[in-house]
């Protein structure tokens, strides 16, 4: 299982990350942890489920296109990082 | 007289309290991150924060212990649909339902949807009417990327008749509760708009209206082009010529007293500050015949406070005020504006003030 590690800024949300989670691509890996922490979705994607516009994410070490990001194709021993993306403030 | 405040700040939501005279900081909450909307319900004293985290969305919280602690709630949400619906950017107003209502919460968005709850904030639903009037293709944003709503005013003498203000798109009426609306706003001008286009009602600024509770067919606006008012509860309005400057944001409304209302004046569009950096109050008594210009206590050199939309605020008695800039600078007046005492002149740039 992927992991998954949250920005510190998101400790409040997500205080015993990093999680593990289950997903061929960034987009189904988030969605299984999701489901289980149905509040966390909110923080990352937008009511139309969409990445925020300033939530970036880290594949093994490459930040991914914003556009592409949910998309992109992980391994079982991928290593995501959910960050803010500076452009945010 | 009230003597708790909630101010609304970029950097948290601050609670003011008035003890032995004196107002002070009770508590902060949410530090570090900017609260848009703040409510105090006074039909159950439950409190509302509407909070916009620059990374990770707009968050609703509640407390139902005066603020010792808070619970986050799913926040107002645009329901999808097939030509793509928006993200919420930030709610921009919260204001309590009637006093028939229990639990009915309206929120005003960025951009400008409209939403409501009728179990105190845990579920939302939009009000899909008004976001598919056709006059909303014309609507388009002020200070903003999009259009949005900063003023609901439910009638108190008929919940379901609901007034709605949109910076730019005009002001609105529904008499039954969202299921259908109605463009008001006959009189404004828009010198933004090529002139013949001046008058079309849809795309007005008005930065933010204000009703009298006790008469609520009176209707004051703060537009972009100047000062209206209204006695038929925005059918029509009137432009109010001052001596003085009349663009702003904020506009106060006294409660009890139809001919009464405050502004804060400040150089017209491109400038956005207090001619000769002296901050003043604007103050009819008269229903817009005569104005006071109210400084006493007031910085009246170097000043560049601007008071933004939800950032004056009057007590149920029509007596004590509260005003917050973006300066973070916070002034309290107990006499109806004609003094004003200085609390904090070091606040994080203030979005609104609410006394309760």
């Amino acid at each position: 299982m992927a992991e998954v590690h949250f920005t510190s800024w998101l400790r409040q949300v997500v205080p015993d990350g990093p999680l593990r989670a289950e997903g061929a691509t960034v987009g189904d890996a988030l969605g299984a942890l999701f489901s289980e922490r149905p509040h966390v979705r909110g923080y990352v994607l937008d009511e139309q489920g969409r990445l925020r516009k300033h939530v970036c994410i880290f594949a093994d070490g490459v930040r991914l296109p914003h556009q592409v990001a949910l998309g992109h194709g992980i391994r079982r021993e991928s290593t995501l990082y959910v960050m803010q993306a500076l452009s945010g403030g | 007289m009230t003597d708790r405040m909630l101010v609304a700040t970029r950097k948290g939501l601050i609670s003011f309290v008035r003890k032995n005279g004196g107002w002070s900081i009770a508590r902060t909450d949410f530090p570090g991150v900017a609260v848009t909307a703040a409510l105090y319900d006074k039909r159950d004293g439950t409190l509302y924060a509407m909070l916009k985290h620059g990374h990770f969305g707009s968050k609703l919280h509640r407390s139902d212990d005066e603020g010792r602690s808070w619970a986050e709630l799913p926040a107002p949400a645009f329901a999808p649909d097939a030509a793509g619906a928006p993200a919420l950017f930030q709610v921009w107003t919260l204001e309590a339902g009637g006093a028939d209502e229990p639990g009915r919460l309206w929120a005003g968005a960025l951009p400008a949807g409209l939403f409501f709850s009728d179990n105190r904030g845990e579920t939302w639903q939009q009000v899909s009417a008004l976001w598919n009037v056709p006059e909303r293709a014309k609507w388009f944003g002020g200070g903003y990327d999009d259009a949005g709503i900063h003023t609901i005013a439910p009638d108190p003498r008929d919940s379901a008749r609901v007034f709605v203000g949109i910076s730019c798109g005009g002001v609105w009426e529904t008499r039954d509760s969202g299921g259908s609306w109605s463009l008001l706003g006959d009189g404004l001008i828009a010198t933004y708009m090529p002139p013949e286009q001046a008058g079309v009602r849809e795309s007005q600024d008005p930065h933010r209206v204000a009703r009298c509770a006790a008469a609520p067919d009176t209707m004051w606006m703060q537009h972009h082009n100047g000062i209206f008012h209204s006695t038929d509860a925005g059918a029509t309005w009137s432009q109010l010529k001052l001596p003085g400057d009349d663009f702003g944001f904020a506009v106060a409304a006294h409660p009890k007293d139809p001919r009464t209302a405050w502004f804060i004046p400040g150089i017209k569009d491109e400038l956005r500050v207090p001619r000769d950096g002296a901050l003043a109050v604007t103050r009819t008594r008269d229903g817009g015949k005569t104005w006071d210009r109210l400084t006493d206590g007031l910085p009246q050199k170097d000043a560049y406070d601007l008071v933004y939309r939800h950032g004056l605020d009057v007590d149920d008695t029509g007596t004590q005020l509260a005003m917050g800039s973006t300066t973070g600078s916070l002034w309290v007046s107990d006499n109806a504006g004609d003094g004003w005492q200085l609390l904090n002149a070091h606040l994080p740039p203030i979005y609104a003030v609410r006394l309760y």
